[in-house]
Order: structure tokens, then C-alpha cells, then sequence
């Protein structure tokens, strides 16, 4: 049983949680800490890595830049199902063993072509998959949709992987501030803005 | 116990209870306003205010924890980091579900006034007959030209932004400008009023977030950051914190008390009028009695409804208002989750700027003027025009840098419109306590059994295709109709459980909002509607408040409460 689980557990048998619950307001959020999550400092890298290919550096800043590994353990751990999360791990693992058979060395090894060559066929995979089982929507669909005890299918481990590697990315003060663009306080609203390609879309 | 005897006490903090407390304090009446939950401090508290996605560790999503802590709130959208703590937890506040109903309660100041659409729309001439014409449960005591100086009054105080639009389907009031349409709903617009003959309108939505400062009242106009439920710094739209309670503050006239849960409406059967209430502390379990002249129950619909219910039981077995055998029935929502949505071609060369809190409206058109369809009433759309972002259908394709930068960029035009539509008082849609099931306190809960019923079932057939109808007209290709699912209480429009009506056989409160059985007792927020129309209802609560006040003050004076 992992840590979270076992911890729920406990709070929904003793009440724990309920202790003091009534003095709500806006509630402050305490940030989460990795140790905190099923994932390890060296998930959190992997991540990463796999997720600076999927959103790598251009004109603007990549996935590793905005950290989004740490985001993606965090989601991963508290707004995923068990299923969703098993499926998700799973999923880097599996990256680490096709590596290993198509390219002969682990992920981390392979050359940044390599790297591409490889996700660019998960994903083609993990196209076809959800196509044939109705799943295509997961990679549009907020990390935090899923209903516990559902039975509909799970997408394909390289979807959940896109998905928070996605939402992670664009959600990030670097993704919304250097990728996107972000105005705090507007202060008014036109409706028939100019816009010329290229122009970056606002991040909310 | 001089301290604990007030001119007025009123229920609940939210949008009525705010206009209740404001208006019985402006006229020098010595106020209690009684909350349950916790204090909640204008600015102040608004923790998350200037917080963005990645100031919250689940970039505000849910957590599977959260669902699990709120069973109900997770049916719709409104579970998320940012407004955690200010939707009332469903575990320790348990009710009935007989039939499947959605209850997202705010329990503390300013209610849902925090948390509200602030859509604030006028119920026209013929809403206030229809039930009368049409033979529908019963007529509404009061008519359109009863309520408008007080539609006027709200609506100049409190900031509604909109355009006069001119139609008799939704009366224009007293507006700020309006928030503008953007180029692609102007279009779509125009090209509505050429194809439907004039008959059917897409305008700007009418809101409470103001257009122009309020300096008087230290309130400043929209920043367009779209934060409104984070509380907003600026008071840019209506709540009780940001308007109505530091008038009534202002006055030196009010005493508001959080953690206290009203338990009982203490009533005098000799006198026929009610004495106070009594209170339980919700921090320390300890129960206290107040006393006052008049009593203004502004808890939301069904909590105001199960207050009269737990009240006066020695001489009503139902219940203070329940001779009428209308106390807690004709439970009204509005009905929705239903509509259509489009991508819009063209416009590749425009963009928005600003984020625009409200979007646009197409007024009622079913069953008005010479239209008639198998169904009674009608319904509204809220919809509003936008390019779409990163989450689009693009994000299944590609990996790598190319895919990045495209899904950096604005997608194409999307629009899409959710229908709002009337639910007809009946008898048989009602609440009820439950004194088998208890609430931490040791208090009844209530059970609800409220359903949408054949009417309800065939007007949504039109609430979609009239959707796809409209944006095919406006020359829009591949439109999507959608049904999601709806149950009773997700439209947060919770409405009739009190009703208002002309005769106490069959109606819980006279013209003035006055309990039949106690006049000094005025409910004046959803349960007093007779009928619900298909317009969001608040700026009606605010209206019948204001109105009811007064005469509360004037009838004090005449010395007849």
C-alpha cells in the first residue's frame, strides 16, 4: 500500500482530517513535498527529461526549465486514480525498456535524436491505441477528471505522460510567463485585439 | 440580557441577508445578523486573490482526497484549491437524497455572495402573471410594476454593468455600460437578429461587476483578471463584503454575529407574532436566545425553508408558515447543462485582450410574443466566444519543438451557449426534515425530493436544437448540440420552498414577504419565489429584500408588528 493511501486511510478511520474543519475560509494551501509522493528524486529527473523532449526548448524556455517533473510526481500522486498512477509509472518505466531494446541503452543515454526518434513512435502508438478504444480526449482532459471506482478504459501510459507533461508545462509561472503570455492586471477588455501569427496565446 | 435584544435580527449573510442587514440598519433599527460559519473579512481574507495555477501545489485541481471529502461538490465543477474551505463541507453537513439533488452550500459571511455567476437579470411583466394565465400552482401576490422602483434601487447601488437593450422580455434597469461583445459574438449577433426577424437577440451579459468606480463606497471598477471567487481586492462586483455590509456598518447599527446557527424562530402563539431565535454557538455547542421586533430569514431557499420547519412546532407539527401545506414544496432550480458549441472560421487575425468576466446573453424567445410550443415557460442562453488555448485537439498529434510553439499560439474561434431554463412549481417537488438523520449539532436534516418533470423534459429538447439552430443561421459549420446530465440543485438557483401568494390556504408568505402566521417574520431570499422564470434570480432576492425592509420599518412605525 503506498504512504498516501495508507495515510487516507487512517484519516477516514479516525477522523482525523475532520479536526478543526470547521473554521473554512480560503484556505491555504501548503505546498507538497516530493517525500510526500511515491516519486523519487531520480523520477522527478526522468521526468524531466522526458519531458523536455516533448516540450523541448525553441525561442522559449522547455519543459526542464519550468521543473515540471516535480509538478507531474504531485499530480501524479494526489489527483490521479491508484489505476491512473500505476498505469502512469508504468509508463516511464516502459520508456526506460524500449530504450533499452530499440537503441540498446537506457533513456538517459540516448542521443537527443534518439530520444525524439524513440517518444515520437510512443506517441504514434499511443495515438493508434486511444483511436481503437475511444480514449483520445485524455490529453485535453484536466489530470484531476478522473472518477475513483470508474470503469472506463485507461488511455495509453504515454498519454498520462503528455497529459501531465502538458498541463504541468503550461500552468507554470515559466510556461505562462516566458512560453505564454500573462498580464496580471489587465484592467480592461478588447474584444477585437490585432493578432498576427505568432503572437503567443494568454496563458488565462 | 438587555445586550441580547435587537430591533432586528436576520438570518444569514449572503446576497439578501447583506441587503437586509443594510436596509433595516440605513433606517435606524438596531440589527443582529446572525451567520453560521466563519468570518470572512473583505480583502483581508481573500487569501488567494493574486494567486495564479502554479501558487497551488495541484495547480487547482481536485485531489482524489478532496473528492472523497466532498462527495456532493464534486459533482460539478466548483471543487477546486482556490475556493477550498468556501463550499460547506457535505460530511459535516449531511442530507437526504431521496432523489439525487446537488446542494453547494457556502457556509460563512457572505454567503455565495462570494461565489455567485453575478448574472443579474429582471423578471419581466409576464413572469409575474404566468402562473395566473396559464393555471399554474398560484399567482404571484405582486406584479412587474410592484418590484421595478426596487429593481431600480438594487441595481444603482449594487453596480450591474449592461446595455439597454429594449426588450420587453427582459426589462432594461439601471445600468453601468456594459461589458462589450467581442468581434466574433458582435458578428454572431447581427447575423441572429437578420435570421430569427428581429425575434431573438444575442446581447451582452448583465453583471455585477461594475464598469465604473464606486469611490463613495471604496469600490473600484473591474481589473478584468477574472478572479471574482477568490474574493476581489477591488470589490469590482457585488458581494456582501464588498457592498452591502459596510453600509450597514457604516451605520453603527449592526452587530454581526458568525458561529451562530439559528435552531428555532421562538414564537409567541397568544401574540401570533415571533420573539426572537434561538441560537446554537458553533464554537462552543452553547446556546443562546435573542430577541427582537422583526426577523428577516435569509439562510438561502432550503435552509430558510427548514428553519420555519424546526420553528413553532408545539403549534404547527410542520412548522411556522406549514398551515398553508406549502412550507418546503414547490422546490424550484434552474435547469441547464445543455446547448451547443462550434469552432468559428475565419478571424485568424484577432485576438482579446483581457480577461472578461461575463460573456453574452440570448433572452428568453420560447412561448413569447406569438411563439407556442408543446411546453409552458422558457429558457435563456449564457454563452460567450473565445480562441482556444494549449488544451486543444492539436495537443493528441505531435511531440517536439514545431508542436510546442503551435500550441504556444491561440487555436481557432470556439463559441458555445448553455441553456438556463424555468422549472415549474409543483406541489410534489418538495423537502422535508429528516429526524432520522442528525447534523453534529443534534439538528433534523433535510431530505429532498425534487425532480424535473415532463414540461422541464421537452423544453430541453428545444434548449438544444434551438442552440444549433441559432449558431447554424449565423453561418457557423459543424455544430455540436450537447446534453450533460443535470439533477435538481446544480443550477444553485435553489428556489419556492416559502412561496409568496394572495391567500395563506396556499401560501407561505402575503405580497410583503411576511409569514402569514407571524408578520413580523419576512423571508426574503429564493423561497419566497412563486415562480422561478428562466433569468438567474439574484438581483430579484436583492429587490424583494429591499422592498420587504421597508415596509418591515414602516409597518414597526405603524406599530402593527
Amino acid at each position: 500500500m503506498e504512504r498516501r493511501d495508507l495515510l487516507k486511510m487512517i484519516m477516514l478511520a479516525t477522523g482525523t482530517a475532520m479536526v478543526g474543519a470547521p473554521a473554512l475560509g480560503y484556505e491555504k494551501i501548503p505546498p507538497v513535498p516530493l517525500s510526500d509522493t511515491p516519486f523519487s528524486k531520480d523520477d522527478v529527473a526522468f521526468m524531466n527529461e522526458v519531458a523536455e523532449v516533448i516540450l523541448p526548448q525553441t525561442d522559449t524556455p522547455g519543459a526542464k526549465a519550468a521543473n515540471v517533473g516535480a509538478t507531474m510526481a504531485v499530480i501524479a500522486a494526489d489527483c490521479y486514480t491508484k489505476a491512473q498512477r500505476k498505469q502512469f509509472r508504468q509508463g516511464l518505466q516502459d520508456i526506460d525498456i524500449r530504450a533499452k531494446a530499440d537503441f540498446g541503452k537506457p533513456f538517459l543515454l540516448l542521443s537527443s535524436d534518439e530520444r525524439t526518434a524513440l517518444l515520437t513512435t510512443l506517441n504514434e502508438e499511443a495515438l493508434a491505441f486511444n483511436a481503437k478504444q475511444g480514449t483520445t480526449y485524455v490529453v485535453r482532459d484536466k489530470p484531476s477528471s478522473r472518477e475513483p471506482g470508474t470503469d472506463l478504459p485507461l488511455p495509453h501510459a504515454f498519454s498520462l505522460i503528455k497529459q501531465l507533461t502538458l498541463y504541468a508545462f503550461f500552468t507554470s509561472e515559466t510556461g505562462a510567463k516566458k512560453v505564454l503570455r500573462y498580464v496580471a492586471v489587465p484592467g480592461y477588455y478588447d474584444g477585437d485585439l490585432p493578432y498576427k501569427k505568432g503572437d503567443k496565446a494568454w496563458a488565462t | 440580557m438587555a445586550n441580547n435584544t435587537y430591533d432586528a435580527i436576520v438570518v444569514g449573510s449572503g446576497i439578501s441577508g447583506g441587503w437586509a442587514a443594510k436596509e433595516l440598519t440605513e433606517q435606524g433599527l438596531k440589527v443582529l445578523m446572525l451567520e453560521r460559519g466563519k468570518n470572512i473579512e473583505h480583502v483581508k481574507d481573500y487569501h488567494n486573490a493574486q494567486k495564479e495555477a502554479w501558487d497551488y501545489p495541484h495547480r487547482d485541481m481536485p485531489t482524489q482526497l478532496m473528492k472523497e471529502q466532498y462527495p456532493v461538490l464534486k459533482r460539478d465543477y466548483p471543487l477546486n484549491e482556490s475556493t477550498l474551505g468556501m463550499w460547506a463541507s457535505d460530511q459535516h453537513n449531511p442530507y437526504v437524497e431521496e432523489k439525487r439533488f446537488d446542494w453547494f452550500r457556502s457556509y460563512h459571511v457572505g454567503g455565495r455572495s462570494l461565489l455567485w455567476g453575478r448574472q443579474s437579470y429582471r423578471l419581466n411583466k409576464a413572469d409575474f402573471e404566468a402562473n395566473a394565465k396559464e393555471g399554474i400552482a398560484v399567482d404571484w401576490p405582486i406584479r412587474y410594476e410592484d418590484l421595478a422602483p426596487w429593481y431600480d434601487y438594487v441595481e444603482r447601488f449594487a453596480g450591474i454593468s449592461g446595455n439597454r437593450d429594449g426588450l420587453d422580455v427582459l426589462p432594461d434597469g439601471q445600468y453601468q455600460p456594459a461589458m462589450p461583445l467581442n468581434c466574433v459574438e458582435k458578428d454572431v449577433a447581427a447575423r441572429i437578429q437578420k435570421a430569427f426577424g428581429g425575434k431573438r437577440h444575442l446581447i451582452p451579459g448583465r453583471t455585477s461587476n461594475m464598469t465604473q468606480s464606486k469611490p463613495e463606497e471604496g469600490r473600484v471598477s473591474c481589473q478584468y483578471r477574472s478572479k471574482c471567487w477568490h474574493g476581489c481586492p477591488y470589490g469590482g462586483y457585488f458581494s456582501t463584503q464588498s457592498s452591502t455590509l459596510p453600509a450597514a456598518m457604516k451605520t453603527g447599527n449592526l452587530t454581526l454575529r458568525p458561529f451562530s446557527i439559528v435552531k428555532e424562530i421562538l414564537y409567541d402563539k397568544d401574540r401570533k407574532r415571533a420573539t426572537g431565535v434561538e441560537v446554537i454557538d458553533a464554537e462552543t455547542n452553547e446556546t443562546y436566545v435573542f430577541n427582537s421586533k422583526i426577523i428577516f430569514v435569509n439562510a438561502s431557499a432550503l435552509n430558510s425553508a427548514w428553519l420555519l420547519m424546526n420553528s413553532a412546532t408545539d403549534v404547527w407539527e410542520g412548522g411556522l408558515g406549514s398551515s398553508s401545506g406549502e412550507l418546503g414544496h414547490n422546490v424550484m432550480d434552474h435547469h441547464f447543462r445543455v446547448g451547443a458549441w462550434a469552432e468559428v472560421e475565419g478571424y485568424d487575425d484577432k485576438y482579446h485582450y483581457g480577461r472578461r468576466p461575463t460573456g453574452f446573453y440570448v433572452p428568453r424567445f420560447r412561448n413569447w410574443g406569438d411563439d407556442k410550443r408543446d411546453y409552458l415557460r422558457g429558457f435563456g442562453y449564457q454563452g460567450s466566444a473565445s480562441r482556444q488555448g494549449w488544451r486543444r485537439e492539436v495537443a493528441e498529434l505531435g511531440i517536439g519543438g514545431e508542436f510546442k510553439d503551435a500550441i504556444s499560439e491561440p487555436g481557432s474561434w470556439q463559441i458555445g451557449m448553455t441553456a438556463f431554463g424555468e422549472m415549474l412549481p409543483e406541489h410534489s417537488n418538495r423537502i422535508y426534515l429528516n429526524h432520522k438523520v442528525t447534523d453534529k449539532w443534534g439538528l433534523p436534516v433535510l431530505a429532498m425530493d425534487v425532480e424535473i418533470k415532463e414540461n422541464e423534459i421537452r423544453m430541453r429538447k428545444d434548449m438544444q436544437q434551438d442552440a444549433v439552430a441559432m449558431f447554424e443561421a449565423a453561418g457557423i459549420k459543424n455544430v455540436q448540440g450537447y446534453e450533460a446530465d443535470y439533477a435538481p440543485g446544480m443550477g444553485i438557483h435553489e428556489m419556492g420552498t416559502a412561496r409568496m401568494g394572495r391567500d395563506p390556504k396556499t401560501s407561505v408568505l402575503n405580497a410583503h414577504n411576511q409569514v402569514w402566521d407571524a408578520p413580523n417574520v419576512y423571508v426574503t431570499d429564493g423561497a419566497a419565489m412563486t415562480s422561478g422564470s428562466c433569468v438567474n434570480p439574484s438581483l430579484t432576492y436583492m429587490a424583494l429584500t429591499a422592498r420587504a425592509a421597508r415596509h418591515a420599518v414602516e409597518e414597526l412605525k405603524r406599530r402593527n408588528i
